[in-house]
């Protein structure tokens, strides 16, 4: 029952989901928007799940004083803080709750995400040396796709029409290998999808797929 | 002299200014829209009714159309929408009920709020849910003849032919870089992506962390696997523990390097590069879906000197991949890696019908191109 018992239901809801594809019936589409729900409410008592790994995680940390444990202390106070304050002052636009969220996590997320520029720029610098030959044409297209994006690329290399060249290679060879894979990722989870459906694959039950 | 200024006017200036405002039309006549027509949304679950016009022949000076409906066909005309000058087509999905009768009519509208005429009164319509949608006819053909492609493939391989699959660098350096690990006598990191359990990229990736914790409970490596999502953590929790049974080693599951990070993107990108530094691993394995992040976590990774293999379907993250990670595993690749690396009979047929029903869009696609460029299109209508 432990593995047959969810390979059913999840042939059963497989076989309803692809028929309900074929329904644009109000009863089909319920139907798909019930399911969605389900998954969300699902989702909720995984959040606690959630929650218990990290406070577990960090509390074996204090209690055995692993390296670094002073950082689980400020993780521990930081969420009871937190949530106190919105307890106490609520959540509303004004409040100290929503402050903390758009001058402390807000900032933080961007600084993370700004990161991004200048690790762009060093994995350039690394992939776009011209060792091999196709490591040169790399780099050639790079710098001309780079020019033609730029309106000074666009007024030096006015005679060589480069902003049509940049568009060129972007909707032809570009495009070309973007739905190559993109066909290929989609014969992967039908294939997939129906692997599963037939319990074939299992490797994703864990200890049920014995 | 004020009162001689308002006879003045009174007998003189008023007759002639109303004289001017007579000689000129109050709104320029505009024609009208002609020949409206309304039917029920093709393939909908109802309460939407679409209708469509012929242009007005003064489109050019109209900024748009006005879309009324009404209940009865002389009366109680009420606005429902506007559309822009050249469209001629309104989905009308705003109180429609199923098996109510409605009538319409539409107007021009001009950037100054000058109107053309009525157009003639639509025909009487009314909206229903369908039960079938006939846009996917095509998928439904299409459907049987590809699951038929990959059960005669398992079926194959159920028989013990043996069936060939190309190799994959980014899946054959994968016990490589858990040895690696080993022998540095550092963890291994396993990153399944940030996408929830409902993804395929994340199942997929599941089954690769099947493969991957078989090994490193062989060679008792630890693994450190941080979750985005507490489903997918718990779904990774039971996978380790599974292999680590497997392998005939219960005690190397350890709950506490299989958890949950955050839900945050970047908080779980800063996690993880924190990790990276800290623990330093030997080997990082990004596989699953990845948005933004994808750079961050391994650029990291590069920086730290670990041996890192990328796996994604996600066509925007690859550069990133391929440029920071010394293998990446792109897209169908992805779903290839659980039955390349268990070599199971059953999943390896899987790959082999996934290429045959690849052989026969292949063929689609060249027909369709030969016949395109002859201006037959009846292969590339066979797919809208």
């Amino acid at each position: 029952m432990r593995r047959t018992g969810p390979l059913k239901l999840c042939l059963i809801c497989g076989v309803v989901m692809i028929i309900q594809f074929f329904i644009p019936h109000r009863f089909s589409k319920n139907l798909f928007e019930e399911a969605v729900h389900w998954l969300i409410v699902c989702g909720v008592p995984a959040l606690v799940i959630g929650y218990y790994s990290i406070f577990h995680v960090h509390w074996t940390k204090i209690r055995r004083k692993r390296e670094g444990w002073g950082y689980s202390i400020i993780i521990f106070a930081a969420v009871i803080i937190v949530a106190l304050i919105g307890f106490i002052w609520g959540i509303g636009e004004k409040s100290v709750f929503m402050k903390i969220y758009q001058y402390m996590t807000m900032t933080m997320q961007a600084t993370m995400f700004s990161l991004l520029g200048f690790y762009m720029a060093s994995a350039a610098f690394r992939s776009f040396k011209a060792r091999t030959p196709e490591a040169t044409l790399l780099l050639i297209v790079a710098l001309v796709i780079m020019f033609g994006r730029v309106p000074i690329g666009e007024s030096v290399f006015i005679k060589l029409k480069l902003p049509n060249l940049v568009e060129w290679v972007l909707m032809y060879p570009n495009m070309a290998a973007q739905r190559g894979i993109g066909l290929g990722v989609g014969l992967g989870i039908m294939a997939t999808s129906l692997k599963i459906m037939l319990g074939i694959e299992r490797g994703w039950l864990g200890g049920a797929g014995k | 002299m004020r009162y001689i200024k308002i006879i003045y006017l009174f007998f003189f200036a008023f007759p002639l200014f109303a004289q001017e405002v007579d000689t000129l039309p109050l709104t320029q006549e505009f024609a009208p829209p002609l020949d409206v027509r309304a039917f029920d949304t093709p393939n909908d679950a109802g309460r939407a009714i679409t209708v469509q016009w012929n242009l007005s022949p003064d489109n050019s000076l109209l900024s748009g159309y006005e879309i009324y409906r009404s209940e009865t066909p002389d009366t109680g005309y009420q606005y429902v929408g506007y559309m822009g000058r050249g469209i001629s087509t309104f989905r009308d999905n705003r109180g429609v009920e199923d098996n109510t009768s409605y009538y319409y009519k539409v107007r021009g509208r001009t950037s100054t709020y000058e109107y053309s005429e009525f157009s003639p009164i639509s025909s009487s319509v009314s909206s229903s849910s369908q039960w079938y949608h006939k846009g996917k006819t095509n998928v439904l053909i299409g459907l049987p003849l590809f699951i038929f492609l990959i059960f005669w493939a398992v079926f194959q391989a159920k028989m013990g032919k043996p069936l060939f699959i190309r190799k994959i660098a980014g899946l054959d350096s994968l016990e490589e870089a858990v040895g690696r690990a080993t022998e540095m006598g550092k963890p291994v990191l396993y990153v399944p992506g940030l996408s929830a359990i409902s993804d395929i990229a994340t199942i997929a990736s599941m089954n690769i962390l099947s493969q991957v914790a078989k090994k490193t409970a062989e060679y008792n490596t630890p693994i450190i696997v941080p979750n985005r999502d507490p489903i997918v953590m718990s779904v990774a929790q039971e996978v380790v523990k599974e292999a680590a049974i497997e392998k005939g080693r219960p005690d190397y599951y350890n709950p506490d390097r299989v958890f949950y990070l955050t839900s945050s993107q970047f908080a779980y990108a800063a996690g993880v590069c924190g990790i990276m530094t800290r623990e330093k691993p030997a080997t990082n394995l990004f596989i699953g879906m990845f948005w933004a992040e994808s750079l961050l976590l391994a650029e990291t990774g590069n920086m730290t000197g670990a041996i890192q293999i990328a796996g994604t379907d996600a066509v925007t993250q690859l550069p990133f991949f391929v440029t920071a990670c010394d293998y990446t595993i792109m897209g169908e690749e992805l779903y290839a890696a659980s039955a390349y690396l268990s070599k199971e009979p059953l999943l390896v047929g899987g790959i082999k019908g996934q290429d045959y029903n690849k052989l026969v869009i292949f063929m689609f696609l060249a027909l369709g191109t030969i016949f395109g460029l002859l201006g037959n299109n009846f292969i590339i209508n066979l797919f809208k």
